[in-house]
């Protein structure tokens, strides 16, 4: 359901919410930054990586940012953005044993790795330990073109898939900004659609 | 059995299976997946002996690296 509201009300609405960010990659970067646009409150972002040339065909880092931790070179952007969203930054690869402390008091979980091991690992975690927090998933997003593949689902009130669920990323087939960007997008977009219904 | 998977219905010959069972009846190709019984997250190590039931509901979301 689509409640007509002006953006001022949406983006007072957002700032209420805090949403966690679970890799800071190509999906993390631009679901992030596309929260802070819309009035986020306060994310926590979690990578333990470093901007590397390579990430800049799809990443949401600027060439002069390389060497930097990302979760710093992705709080300065976002800041350069929208200066009212909170950034809590945890420099540390996520794992079974700090997932539920790191995204502690989140309302909303976006999974935005890149290997598929990592996504079931946080999926599992999120599920059994801290269960009703929403999760939103990308999955499936390599290549260029199919836009009719893309696709965003709703398993239940706490699990959410965007991206084709088909296509896997490597040398034949990488990923790049434009289907990076529409999952990442999805994802942000899937976060508002469950955060303008709570209250 | 008549089961909902992935929010179609499905009939198969067997009155309970196990998910492995399921995911062999159905020829799934062997991809990292998530699956979840009447909204029950079923992980890996159990997918030998969780059992799937007449009207349960099956969902299974697949994932895919790339990020």
């Amino acid at each position: 359901m689509i409640l007509i509201m002006r953006f001022p009300e949406i983006e007072s609405h957002l700032k209420k919410f805090r949403a966690g960010i679970a890799g800071a990659g190509g999906l993390g970067s631009n679901c992030a930054v596309a929260l802070a646009r819309s009035g986020i409150g306060t994310l926590v972002i979690a990578d333990f990586d470093v901007v590397e040339p390579a990430n800049l065909n799809r990443q949401y880092y600027f060439a002069d940012q390389t060497g930097l931790l990302k979760t710093d070179a992705l709080k300065e952007t976002i800041s350069r953005i929208n200066p009212g969203v909170s950034i809590i930054t945890c420099n540390l690869k996520l794992d079974e044993s700090n997932i539920t402390e790191v995204f502690a008091g989140c309302d909303v979980i976006v999974e935005a790795f890149d290997k598929k091991e990592m996504k079931v690992m946080l999926i599992e975690t999120v599920l059994s330990e801290i269960p009703g927090v929403p999760l939103v998933v990308g999955s499936g997003l390599a290549g260029y073109g199919s836009n009719e593949t893309i696709r965003s689902r709703k398993i239940d009130d706490t699990l959410y898939v965007c991206g084709d669920e088909a296509t896997t990323a490597d040398d034949d087939l990488p990923p790049m900004a434009p289907r990076v960007g529409i999952v990442a997008n999805m994802q942000a977009n899937t976060v508002i659609e469950i955060l303008m219904q709570r209250k | 059995m008549k089961i909902l998977l992935n929010n179609r219905e499905e009939e198969f010959a067997e009155e309970t299976m196990s998910v492995t069972r399921m995911i062999e009846l159905k020829k799934f190709s062997f991809r990292m997946r998530v699956i979840k019984i009447n909204g029950t997250l079923i992980p890996r190590e159990k997918y030998d002996t969780a059992i799937i039931r007449d009207r349960d509901n099956v969902q299974m979301l697949y994932l895919m690296s790339g990020g």
